[in-house]
């Protein structure tokens, strides 16, 4: 069964689905909306529970050609790298659908965008060949761009706008790139291009050739990341957005320029990876850094937690581009968690706003006296972001945090920096919005967060403390993937992953290579030869 | 000069007419006048094709007039149509009044 | 035994829990009732399961829960050794007499179960910390505590100056956390584990004594030791801390929590042995803190500031300890102090209570009759911790000093300064005695003075009796309590001690200077009326000399002027401003050249005249015609 096409067409049906609702019946629009998403989530949850552990192998793969002679089909292929971005892609919808009950003005319209934009995002995770990915990369931009305009706030033309060029700036490049990338990939098989991913791992380029492509691809995914200084849109499009955009713009969008990262960059150009680790992860600390002090001053709630998502991420940089094992596998997770916690930290911000119509830090204060429970919600979310063990927050940023240290010693000190900087402006903003006397007269009047409300933060509030406390499932579905990138980089240049700490236990990792297709069988080890075979001729 | 009527007198004859249809249309403003210029341009492309083609022996020249007058036709329609919409709406077929596309 | 240690810190949680989710079901007396048997219970746990090491016989045993993070090789696993049990031991008995105590005390609250989740939160958290087997599951514990400590600091959230102390407390903590981040990079990094076992056994293997590595390690985790335990320059947060419930500021911010990062030194004794260097820096930074703290706490007016600067300075005792490398003296005078600093908080408590919520000290002043058992109690606090013998202060702060001395050449220095300090605390403890409980009555009118119910009495006797007879565990005639902790400092090499002469005339030298303390300061606050403390040293001792204002002015300001400029300017100046500029310069290219498009056919027409001319002339020229 063609589980993950199954992915990108199941939001579609629900889209159709809830685009033929009459509009007499209005009232369904929003439990239907919210079924449409059901489906997505059991096929990822039959994906987490079908995963073959302890394999590097691409999983579930799909293929089918559409043009030979310029290489392009279908493929479609989930391994430790994509899964959690899957799973946590199919749980954010739901909640982000549930969260918008106060949309009001054409809500048919603000559904069906939210489950198109839902197939877009699972195409981007899923999509191996390079042409699709593309395809889904841009398409996630129309409804994201319409969800801000159409029903962001005051200033979000402004916000749409920015947010729509700067992505498509980085995605210029990426095209561009995409398709050199192709044209010689295709030169090396002889055919005019191909964009299958797999033959684009194997294909021998010149340094030059790396080192521009790497940067095109690098531009667009920093910018949808965002890397400092490519961070600006962030703010304005998380701020203007309505509270489901926001969610799924820190909970997943991001995600897709981390993923890319990591799938692409490191993947095909190992060269110009480790030729530029050190200046990408120094971008990485910038934003750790800057994302941290710049959030402490924000007067707007939403902005501050915009922010945050600039710092956090860029820990997701540094461990990317460490190129550890530990660093690799704790930004994937970070990835995980931030959209867990940030996640939570918008639709708190959303619930709020929804009552008050404010966004203003200035314009509360003692709201945990009359919203307990929101306030209890709100601080969880608050330590759970700002990295509290017990957490999953931690194990992400302690996970990057030591493995870059293995590296790149000084980056990584620097970005502990970050940790300090996290405590400090969420409790800052807590204290302002939560402690000491009610602010005004009419924060009096507000009702604490209701059952609905409740139920959405829930499985949030589960996962970050369940995950924190027992990573292993999850480490464990990355740690093949991330090691099979890292042989491949070792194999490919001089690069050599640090040795270190003679006094614990090394396990000597024997992974194949990426190994996609059809469901893996163990035909690995032929070629892991070839792969050796490759680097005997550079030698 | 020859008594023979050689091809070049063909050609001379259609450069002659697409200067007169070039002209035609850079200088007069009635848009009625610049479309009998643009089919004055047109055949003098046919003439040469047609001269070309029995000089070389070819067949695709005549063809491509035939073409061209089928192309000239419709574009006659759609152009002639469109000066009447607007000589009804201005009461002018002057084309130095209409600017709508300014940029 | 050693199997079922993991309740240790699942009831307490469980505690935390059930106060959580049913507290108010529950209701007032039942919630505090619930989390005093759940603390109980994880005492009793952990004195059955540490019996086998006063009787000698157990050895210290690593218990595997579960695996945490794979990567890091990090498991959720615990440390049962005589260091780890004897924190137990401290943490759930003196946790249970507050809980005890507090059942009294936050009587009639309006969050009275959420209080009593809290402290539970707290004493798993403490209990996760003090039996981590590895510095990772430390730092959890580490962490946690933190958090507690700030849920309870601003428990009365409503207060905005306590909702700040607790804001304060945990950033301040995470000054220090960040040097214990940096330390476990690099302890990864050189071991490739956080396993104290394989540490502690590879090092000495690994490094010799001084090495640059070992060296770094320790000072960062000493950094975190400092933020933690409250030293210079990070002890700031831990005065404002008392804006937190009385109960809470002798669990955590007096016997427990802030002792933590001397117990992260002697656990990681190894480590500083190999380390001479940092241990001098810990060791002078222990000292300079405690003689500030000290003199700033002559000063103070309100009752609570003074112990909490006490305790810094206390504080700053142990860390002395623990960098001469005297653990069992620093670990000896942390399990005393736990006892007679909570006592003293007790106390304070309930002196502060019977006032209804007056901690100004100029405003008590004869409370010994109305409240006869906790002015006996407090007195035996007093004497402990002033150092009388035969109290339990005496027998530890003799030990640390002796120890210091012992070091000789410079060390001598900082034993001097320690004898000062002792001279310090003697007086303001007096003082506090005095002003509280002797004279005459000051208090305002209206307020009647009654002692406290029995729920708050019986720990403050508890203690009383502890703070009394608990220096006898470890005299140098009987050295009881080092034997008892040997097994966790094996490999560790230790000071002698002293013989029955020396001891005489160092104890009798201490005492000594104990007595003029005491005496001075009794004679200066039975006068009438009471000294006028206005003198410029007055006024800037008892603003603690304005350290807030300089970190306020020095990094905070400049901070958040950056930060606001960072903000400001360069996110919508600078970088929107070439985003944007480039944007407007496609714009204006555009509408630039769109004045081209007259809308004039002709003008259309003579372009591609002129074009076709051009491109006629081109290949004309190309093929040679000119």
């Amino acid at each position: 069964m063609p589980v993950l096409a199954l992915l990108v067409i199941l939001p579609l049906v629900g889209a159709l689905a809830v685009a033929l609702i009459p509009a007499r019946r209005s009232e369904l629009i929003y439990p239907v909306a919210i079924i449409a998403t059901i489906p997505q989530l059991v096929v990822a949850g039959y994906i987490l529970v079908e995963f073959e552990l302890g394999t590097p192998a691409l999983q579930f793969g799909e293929e089918h050609v559409l043009i030979e002679s310029l290489g392009i089909g279908w493929i479609a292929a989930i391994d430790g790298i994509s899964l959690f971005m899957v799973a946590i892609t199919a749980l954010l919808f739901p909640l982000a659908v549930a969260a918008s009950r106060s949309v009001t003005e054409r809500v048919k319209t603000f559904m069906v965008l939210l489950l198109v934009l839902q197939a877009g995002v699972f195409g981007v995770f899923i999509a191996l060949d390079l042409l699709f990915f593309f395809a889904f990369f841009e398409i996630v931009l129309v409804p994201m761009y319409l969800l801000i305009r159409l029903w962001g706030s005051e200033n979000r033309a402004y916000a749409a706008l920015k947010f729509v060029l700067f992505t498509a700036f980085g995605s210029a490049f990426l095209l561009a790139a995409i398709i050199a990338l192709a044209v010689l990939t295709g030169d090396q098989f002889g055919l005019i291009s191909s964009f299958d991913f797999r033959l684009m791992v194997a294909t021998e380029l010149t340094a030059t050739a790396q080192l521009w492509l790497f940067l095109g691809f690098a531009i667009a995914f920093a910018i949808k990341v965002p890397i400092f200084p490519f961070h600006t849109w962030l703010p304005d499009a998380h701020t203007e957005a309505p509270t489901a955009g926001s969610v799924i713009l820190a909970g997943v969008l991001l995600k897709m320029g981390t993923y890319g990262l990591i799938r692409f960059n490191l993947t095909l150009f190992p060269d110009a990876t480790v030729d530029l680790a050190f200046w990408m992860a120094l971008f990485g600390v910038i934003g750790i850094v800057y994302g941290g002090a710049v959030a402490i001053v924000q007067p707007d709630i939403k902005r501050l937690v915009a922010y945050s998502s600039v710092s956090h991420m860029g820990f997701a940089v540094l461990g990317i581009f460490a190129l550890t094992s530990q660093g690799l596998q704790g930004s994937i997770f970070l990835s995980y968690s931030h959209a867990l916690t940030t996640g939570m930290l918008f639709l708190l911000v959303g619930m709020i706003y929804d009552r008050t119509h404010t966004r203003a830090i200035a314009d509360y204060g003692g709201l945990a006296s009359i919203m307990p429970l929101f306030a209890g919600a709100f601080l969880f979310a608050a330590f759970a972001s700002a990295g509290l063990p017990g957490l999953s927050g931690f194990i992400g940023e302690f996970t990057v945090l030591v493995g870059s240290y293995l590296t790149l010693p000084v980056l990584a000190i620097i970005a502990g920096f970050g940790v300090i900087l996290a405590a400090i402006y969420l409790l800052w903003a807590y204290e302002r919005v939560f402690t000491g006397p009610v602010g005004n007269d009419k924060l009096e009047t507000l009702k604490d967060i209701g059952v609905r409300e409740v139920l959405i933060l829930v499985p949030l509030v589960v996962l970050i403390l369940v995950t924190g406390v027992y990573p292993k499932p999850i480490l464990e579905r990355i740690e093949p993937s991330v090691e099979a990138i890292l042989m491949r980089i070792e194999a490919v240049t001089d690069y050599d992953v640090p040795e270190f700490g003679t006094a614990g236990e090394q396990v000597d990792v024997e992974y194949g290579p990426i190994e996609p297709g059809e469901k893996h069988d163990d035909s690995s080890e032929g070629s892991q030869g070839e792969q050796h075979g490759d680097e005997g001729e550079e030698g | 000069m020859s008594d023979i009527v050689t091809v070049d007198w063909y050609l001379i004859l259609a450069a002659a007419l697409f200067a007169i249809g070039v002209a035609g249309v850079l200088i007069r403003r009635n848009a009625l006048v610049m479309f009998m210029s643009i089919e004055l341009m047109l055949n003098s492309v046919n003439l040469t094709f047609v001269a070309v083609s029995k000089e070389l022996g070819l067949i695709e020249g005549q063809v491509a007039a035939l073409f061209v007058m089928v192309v000239a036709a419709a574009e006659v329609t759609v152009g002639l149509a469109i000066i009447v919409a607007i000589f009804r709406l201005r009461a002018s077929a002057n084309v130095d009044e209409l600017a709508e596309l300014k940029g | 035994m050693t199997d079922w240690l993991w309740l240790l810190v699942a009831l307490p949680l469980l505690g935390a829990l059930v106060n959580l989710f049913f507290g108010r079901r529950l209701g007032e007396p039942a919630s505090g009732w619930l989390a005093l048997i759940v603390v109980v219970a994880s005492f009793l746990i952990g004195a059955a399961a540490s019996v086998g090491f006063f009787t000698g016989d157990e050895l210290p045993e690593t218990v595997y829960l579960f695996e945490w993070i794979p990567i890091l090789g990090v498991d959720a696993a615990i440390l049962w050794d005589p260091l780890s049990a004897l924190l137990t031991l401290i943490v759930t008995g003196v946790g249970s007499l507050i809980h005890l105590f507090s059942i009294g005390y936050m009587h009639g609250d309006e969050r009275f179960p959420r209080y009593f989740s809290f402290l539970n939160l707290f004493i798993a958290s403490m209990l996760i910390l003090v039996l981590a087997a590895n510095y990772a599951v430390m730092f959890v514990g580490w962490e946690l505590v933190g958090l507690s400590s700030y849920l309870l600091i601003s428990f009365w959230f409503t207060k905005p100056a306590a909702a700040a102390a607790g804001k304060k407390a945990f950033i301040v903590n995470r000054i220090g956390d960040w040097g214990f981040l940096i330390a476990l990079m690099i302890i990864f990094a050189t071991f490739g584990t956080f396993d104290f076992e394989t540490i502690f056994a590879e090092a000495p293997l690994m490094f010799g004594v001084g090495s640059g590595t070992i060296t770094a390690i320790t000072l960062l985790l000493f950094v975190g030791a400092a933020g933690k335990s409250a030293q210079i320059p990070l002890y700031v947060w831990l005065p404002d801390a008392m804006e937190g419930p009385t109960p809470v500021s002798a669990l955590i911010h007096a016997a427990t929590m802030v002792t933590a990062g001397v117990f992260m030194i002697a656990r990681s004794a190894v480590l500083y042995e190999l380390a001479p260097a940092s241990g001098v820096v810990v060791a002078v930074v222990g000292t300079a803190t405690a003689l500030l703290a000290a003199v700033i706490a002559v000063a103070q007016t309100d009752i609570k500031r003074v112990l909490a600067y006490s305790t810094i300075s206390q504080l700053g005792y142990m860390v002395l300890a623990v960098g001469a490398g005297a653990y069992s003296a620093g670990m000896f005078h942390l399990t005393t102090h736990a006892i007679f600093k909570a006592l003293l908080f007790l106390g304070a408590g309930s002196v502060i209570h019977a006032l209804a919520g007056e901690q100004n000290m100029f405003k008590m002043g004869g409370l010994r009759k109305p409240m006869p058992i906790t002015w006996i109690t407090m007195a035996a606090g007093w004497l402990a911790i002033v150092g009388i013998v035969p109290f339990a202060g005496f027998w530890s702060k003799d030990e640390i000093l002796f120890a210091v001395f012992n070091r000789g050449d410079g060390w001598l220095i900082l034993w001097l300064l320690g004898l000062v300090v002792a001279l310090l605390t003697a007086f303001y403890m007096t003082r506090l005695f005095v002003l509280t409980f002797v004279g005459k009555p000051r208090w305002d009118d209206g307020v009647e003075p009654h002692e406290s119910p029995p729920s708050m009495t019986i720990p403050l006797i508890v203690l009383a009796v502890l703070a009394l007879g608990l220096g006898a565990w470890n005299t140098p005639f009987r050295l009881s309590f080092e034997h008892f902790l040997e097994p966790s400092f094996e490999g560790v090499p230790h000071p002698e001690g002293a013989s029955t002469s020396e001891f005489v005339i160092f104890a009798g030298l201490v005492l000594v200077i104990a007595i003029i303390g005491l005496a001075a300061a009794w004679w200066r606050y039975t006068r009438d009326p009471l000294p006028a403390e206005d003198g410029s040293f007055w006024r800037n001792a008892l603003a603690g000399f304005h350290v807030d204002d300089f970190y306020g002015r020095t990094i905070v300001a400049p901070g958040k002027a950056i930060a606001t400029w960072s903000s400001e300017v360069f996110d919508r100046k600078v970088i929107d401003g070439v985003a944007e500029g480039t944007a407007r310069g496609i714009r204006d290219a555009g509408s630039g050249t769109s004045a081209l498009q007259t809308g004039q056919v002709r003008w259309y027409a003579a372009g591609m005249a002129i074009a076709g001319i051009l491109v006629i002339v081109f290949f004309l020229f190309i093929g040679g015609a000119f």
